[in-house]
């Protein structure tokens, strides 16, 4: 066994003690540590990822040398590898692009806490991404939702305790749901391994017993997850949630917190119980209609908003759509899409929410839609970024949102129930995404006239005087282009890490 | 459906029913206080319902004693194992919630959450 082989269990032991280490540090170390762990864990995860990719399969890595049926499992394919580098990316950039704000808005006392947090919700994204134990992987849902009630309300606001309130209440009928239908498969298969579960769920399928039973747990897992990541009609904590949060928080909560638990269903789809079954069930029909319920109806929320964070926030839940939408077509290739739209939505949103903060700076801290006006000029990185974000949430060709749409027209017509349907929403989608986001955009890029700028003590936001949130930025805006130029060799890596899947 | 399959199953009914309980109590209470009895009446229906499938009629709990090492004298004990660990979550998810009902209570004075939503609404925050 190679000794890279032990990365994925030391990153993920490595966060997990990160968190109560921050917490007998000061803030400004706390922050240091945070970082270094971060930057650590990606490293070891594309070293992983390029023995995997050398290799050409997967490997087992048994905890504590007990064999399969006894033992816990860590699972390491290429998709796993890739998205354990993607989250660590993404996780640095939104932690150095919230530095200002988190210490503005944080009490100095408390500045630590938040990293334990940070270290908490990247060891459980990690522990879903990898493990092959599906009640391990409820354990780890749990933390996540905790550390991510933590982030919320670390604002100590009347606004961020609602929210974390109604947050905890939503996640955790979901995680019951999640829990209840993972007994109902114990019950069933006896066992809690991936691998043996569907080895268990193709006899059932074959003979044909216990059909029932095993639909309903199916239905639950997806339910649950569904409630948990905000499928439309259960959206109704994330405005609040990912508006009223501080900018870090904002921007890891809508692009990684959601996205672990949907990679999860990917896994349970794929790995649990056997992506043929789940066509046959028909659970996906279901999520195809939510998903494209919320594709739409998250878009005629944002358009209705003038609270900018607030409208990011509904967006998500149009993007989180398209994601179910995927799911619900039934062929690998809108599975393919639907991954690369989570890798796609976590590059741009929280972009969008680093950008946004930056053009309220320039607008005297307002959120409010009609002082934006012109901030565009005042600060004009964030404003380039801002466009940026926008451009590829509406699907411009060049950025990654238009390769993501692409890939959703392109598997939709493998479907020739949905191909109609799904084309109209998507075109529908897409109109109302271009009605929001180039209306701020056109709406940031309208000069103001001085008199006003004076008037309101609007100020000019130079650059170089916020060194790590203009490198946030920065990296942002190279991701994004990367995702949308140059998309098929990832595409090409979620292909592989599919197939491995199975 | 067989009625008499469902009498003889009659625990999992029960553990099912509980689970609805507590569900809509989480779902649809407004005090947050009934909330969190609605979600520890939902965590233990399943630690009911997993007992109920570990649990093998005329076996013991597995503990070796009087030295007897037959896997036929005692229950399944992985079942057990998962209630542990699941009391250990909901133990900390509850206490998480009462933590942030007392904050809100604090601020609020009520333990109403649409109201505190109102409250939240005039402050205009």
């Amino acid at each position: 066994m190679a000794f890279v082989q032990n990365f994925p269990f030391i990153s993920i032991l490595l966060s997990l003690f990160a968190g109560p280490i921050s917490s007998v540090l000061d803030g400004k170390w706390a922050k240091r540590l945070n970082l270094f762990v971060i930057t650590v864990i990606g490293a070891m995860s594309a070293a992983v990822l390029a023995f995997v990719i050398g290799t050409g399969q997967e490997y087992i890595f048994t905890m504590g040398h007990f064999p399969a049926p006894w033992g816990n499992e860590i699972r390491v394919g290429i998709l796993e590898a890739a998205m354990a580098v993607f989250f660590c990316v993404i996780m640095f950039l939104c932690v150095i692009g919230g530095v200002l704000e988190r210490e503005a808005e944080i009490e100095e006392t408390k500045q630590n806490l938040y990293y334990i947090m940070v270290n908490l919700l990247l060891c459980s994204l990690l522990a879903l991404i990898y493990t092959n134990d599906l009640f391990t992987a409820y354990v780890f849902v749990e933390i996540n939702t905790i550390s991510a009630c933590g982030l919320i309300m670390i604002r100590q606001t009347g606004r961020t305790f609602e929210a974390a309130t109604r947050y905890m209440i939503m996640s955790l009928l979901g995680s019951g749901l999640l829990l209840l239908g993972i007994c109902f498969l114990y019950s069933l298969t006896g066992h809690l391994l991936m691998s043996n579960i569907k080895e268990q769920a193709a006899v059932l399928q074959a003979s044909g017993q216990y059909h029932i039973p095993l639909l309903v747990a199916i239905c639950l897992m997806s339910v649950g997850i569904a409630i948990k990541s905000a499928l439309y009609p259960f959206h109704t904590w994330l405005p609040d949630a990912y508006g009223y949060s501080t900018l870090s928080s904002a921007a890891i909560l809508s692009s990684l917190v959601s996205k672990g638990y949907i990679f999860l269903l990917v896994k349970i789809f794929y790995r649990v119980i056997g992506f043929d079954i789940i066509r046959e069930s028909k659970v996906i029909n279901i999520l195809f209609v939510f998903g494209v319920a919320g594709m739409i109806m998250g878009s005629v929320n944002a358009i209705r908003e003038n609270d900018i964070n607030r409208m990011i926030a509904y967006s998500s839940v149009a993007q989180i759509g398209y994601i179910y939408m995927g799911f619900g077509l039934g062929t690998t290739a809108g599975m393919i899409a639907s991954i690369y739209h989570i890798v796609s939505h976590a590059a741009t949103k929280s972009l969008l929410f680093v950008a946004a903060s930056g053009i309220t700076d320039a607008s005297g801290k307002s959120r409010d839609f009609f002082d934006l006006t012109g901030a565009g000029y005042r600060n004009k990185l964030a404003g380039a970024a801002f466009t940026v974000g926008s451009l590829s949430m509406v699907g411009f060709p060049m950025f990654s949102g238009f390769i993501s749409k692409l890939l959703f027209a392109q598997a939709a017509m493998g479907n020739k129930h949905k191909v109609m349907i799904t084309m109209i929403a998507l075109a529908i989608s897409v109109i109302l995404n271009a009605v929001y986001f180039m209306k701020t955009v056109i709406r940031i890029y309208t000069p103001e006239k001085r008199e006003v700028i004076m008037d309101k003590g609007f100020e000019e936001i130079n650059a170089w005087e916020q060194p790590a949130k203009s490198t946030a930025l920065i990296c942002f805006i190279a991701l994004n282009l990367f995702l949308g130029l140059l998309s098929e060799p990832v595409i090409g890596l979620i292909q592989h890490g599919l197939e491995m899947f199975d | 459906m067989d009625f008499a399959n469902f009498l003889c199953n009659y625990e999992e009914a029960v553990s099912m029913i509980l689970f609805g309980i507590g569900f809509c109590n989480l779902l649809m209470q407004k005090n947050l206080i009934k909330k969190i009895v609605g979600m520890n009446i939902m965590d233990t229906s399943v630690y009911l319902f997993l007992a109920l499938k570990g649990y093998i009629a005329g076996r013991r709990a597995p503990i070796v004693t009087d030295g007897i090492q037959s896997v036929e004298a005692y229950i399944n004990p992985i079942p057990s194992g998962l209630v542990l660990t699941g009391i250990v979550v909901s133990v900390s998810v509850t206490a998480l919630m009462l933590a942030l009902t007392i904050r809100l209570y604090n601020r609020y004075h009520t333990l109403d959450l649409d109201e505190i939503s109102t409250l939240l609404k005039k402050e205009g925050l």
